[in-house]
């Protein structure tokens, strides 16, 4: 197949085209499964993700030399939505193994829950693939949808309804802000393709009179990104709805979207609007520096790991964004492959993390039960060594302490922010890391020092043990051998 | 021109009063009914811009069944209206001060471009139907964008009947599919019974 005739064909849409049919289908046939445990629906839903990743490593294929475009320019398929992509799946899978047992005990586990995760996994897709503010905008109304519903699923619990109430309000005025940027954009340079949109932006931004147009339209578009990944003054939502949702749906939350938010990042400021990264880093420095500060030093305070982690996510975002910001120096370049590298793998190693720490506060649920207090993390060592281990390993990595894979991508992303310049900031974000490193280390003394309160043996499915303990053991391996993860996401950056 | 121009400001500012009232009415019913103004007007408006497709389409859809809808869920529910209100005054001052802030930001950026420019759009040629032209659009260069649309509304259906509906074991409901395979061995048992005996 030649690139001409792939770039007018929907082959480069195959994996969306499956994964809608194969979510409808699964739709369908749940209604025809008997059993309690859904073990068909569960598999099925797995084989669909396989399905996709397959799919995914076959597109791929094609562009791995340039990007190709579909619908005429609404999609772009390249390696960093790719590599993305694959991410995604992964982050689904692992919290569909986790979330099984969990959901099974509480009665969630119903086809509706199998479906909507299908379908934010599709809006991922989307959003990721987007090259025109249109499907961008779909992509993350059927993400935020889909994640609406699976927070408000559990219909009995007071908390989880207000929980989804919050989310649905906040991200709908977070959904306008994000339109009203578009429209700006959109006004200055007539176009909704951000490919062309770049071309504009280009021409226009030396125009005094047009720039102060397009830095308008560009602070709207910065807080709907801003909400998206939750970065303080835009993160009221996440304590709220990380306790409120069910553990499961916090673990969904938590993992995947925070994928699509990056590639959202990175579609409309790198891909759309690079020629007004000087205005654009300004706001991402004032917006890391806040949600550093403001999610270290609250999470100190929490007694609900559920809370804290939600804390812990705005801080790590907002650490993040140290990367991101620091692309381009006075109209130079040559550091933005390298910083945006680092700032996609801090992203990945962040889901990893995240995955495995809900992970860990599911296995430690069960039936009448939540895992979700600090009290609850006693004496793990004594039920259970390994899984002790386990957690000690994901909070290193959490806190970035060697050799972890949280340690080299904050070591990533410092350097990029140093080589950039940025020599306070990065200074002001190893101090906050520091106070960080309080908090989860607590919840280390904890499990090894402390009597446990509750003796109960620790259950937990085959498959879920199986899956946490290579989720712990990823995070170590990728601290010690970080390269070929870097070096996938340097080629995906590269090829942009 | 004028006369254009002129049914251009008398419909902006209806809509605009409407819009206001849409959030200051007292009454929830009223403040529908005002959105219910508020869309005949754009509509209008849009009618003014030669694109009758998108103003049919908001009077039929948004006004004809959107609308209707809502008028029945807000009847239908007791809200208590006193306890929705609590915050609004107090955070009222709050409010028009960042609102004021964002408005003078929007006219400072976009007055210098736009309120000068008297450009009058070019005339559409004869036989022109934006029906078309928008249809042409949607499944041709936008049947992508299209198609999400379509998904997002199938996830709002899946999310909607996922939260709301509840099997009640104890309805006792008929299913005429037995009711129609019945045989007529089934409707009548007959029960082998000892005669009884005269007193």
């Amino acid at each position: 197949m030649t690139d001409s005739m792939l770039s007018g064909s929907f082959a480069p849409v195959l994996p969306e085209i499956f994964l809608l049919a194969a979510a409808c289908v699964l739709l369908i046939a749940d209604l025809f499964v008997k059993s309690e445990r859904r073990t068909a629906s569960y598999v099925l839903a797995q084989l669909i993700l396989l399905g996709c990743a397959l799919l995914t490593a076959l597109v791929s294929t094609y562009s791995l030399r340039r990007p190709v475009y579909a619908f005429g320019g609404l999609f772009v398929g390249d390696q960093m939505a790719n590599l993305l992509k694959l991410m995604a799946y992964l982050a689904t899978a692992m919290a569909l193994a986790y979330s099984r047992e969990y959901l099974l005990d509480r009665k969630l586990l119903k086809g509706e829950f199998l479906a909507l995760l299908l379908f934010a996994l599709l809006g991922i897709m989307v959003l990721v693939s987007a090259n025109s503010f249109i499907t961008l905008y779909l992509g993350l109304e059927l993400l935020s949808l889909c994640l609406y519903a699976l927070v408000a699923l559990n219909r009995d619990s007071a908390a989880s309804t207000e929980a989804a109430m919050k989310y649905f309000v906040l991200g709908a005025l977070a959904s306008g802000l994000l339109l009203y940027g578009m429209s700006m954009i959109y006004g200055a340079t007539g176009t909704l393709t951000i490919s062309e949109v770049a071309q504009h932006v280009a021409k226009l931004s030396g125009n005094a009179a047009q720039r102060p147009f397009l830095v308008f339209g560009l602070v709207f578009l910065m807080a709907g990104i801003a909400f998206k990944l939750g970065l303080v003054p835009f993160h009221m939502w996440i304590p709220d709805v990380y306790q409120g949702a069910p553990t499961a749906v916090t673990l969904v939350i938590g993992s995947a979207p925070k994928l699509a938010a990056f590639a959202m990042a990175m579609r409309l400021l790198v891909n759309g609007l690079l020629e007004l990264a000087v205005d654009w880093q300004q706001m991402l420095v004032i917006l890391a520096v806040l949600s550093m500060a403001l999610g270290n030093l609250a999470a100190i305070a929490q007694v609900n790991l559920k809370r804290m982690l939600a804390y812990s996510t705005i801080a790590h975002m907002g650490f993040m964004l140290l990367g991101l910001l620091s692309g381009v120096v006075g109209g130079n370049w040559r550091n933005a492959a390298d910083a945006y590298a680092a700032a996609m793998y801090y992203t990945i190693v962040y889901v990893l993390m995240a995955l495995g720490a809900f992970g860990v506060l599911l296995l430690l649920s069960r039936a009448g039960f939540e895992c979700e207090t600090l009290e609850d993390m006693k004496g793990l060592n004594r039920r259970s060594p390994w899984y002790a281990f386990v957690m000690l390993v994901l909070m290193f990595s959490l806190a970035g302490i060697p050799p972890t894979a949280g340690f080299y991508a904050k070591l990533a992303v410092l350097s990029a922010a140093v080589s950039a310049g940025q020599v306070w900031l990065a200074v002001l974000a190893v101090i906050l890391a520091l106070v960080g490193a309080f908090y989860y280390l607590r919840v280390v003394k904890l499990m090894y020092f402390d009597e446990p309160a509750d003796t109960t043996p620790i259950a937990g499915s085959g498959e879920m043990r199986l899956v946490l303990s290579a989720n712990g053991l990823a995070l170590l391996v990728l601290g010690i051998v970080p390269q070929p993860l870097m070096a996938l996401c340097f080629a995906a950056i590269k090829a942009l | 021109m004028i006369v254009e121009t002129a049914v251009f400001y008398l419909f902006a500012a209806v809509m605009l009063i409407a819009g206001l009232r849409v959030i200051t009415a007292r009454n929830p019913v009223h403040a529908a009914l005002f959105l219910v103004l508020a869309f005949f007007t754009a509509s209008a408006i849009w009618l003014l811009l030669e694109a009758e497709f998108l103003a049919i389409a908001l009077v039929l859809v948004y006004v004809g069944a959107v609308m209707v809808l809502f008028l029945f869920v807000v009847m239908m529910l007791d809200i208590n209206l006193e306890r929705l209100r609590e915050g609004f005054w107090r955070n009222l001052p709050l409010a028009l001060v960042v609102g004021a802030i964002m408005a003078a930001e929007i006219v400072a950026v976009i007055a210098e471009r736009y309120f000068e420019v008297a450009s009058q759009a070019p005339p559409l040629p004869a036989g022109y139907s934006n029906t078309r032209a928008l249809g042409m659009l949607l499944y041709t260069d936008y049947a992508y964008a299209f198609e999400i649309a379509a998904v997002i509304l199938l996830v709002a259906i899946v999310a909607a009947i996922a939260l709301t509906l509840r099997r009640r074991k104890d309805t006792k409901y008929q299913s005429p599919a037995q009711q129609v395979r019945v045989r007529p061995a089934e409707r009548v048992r007959l029960v082998s019974m000892p005669a009884e005996k005269d007193r």
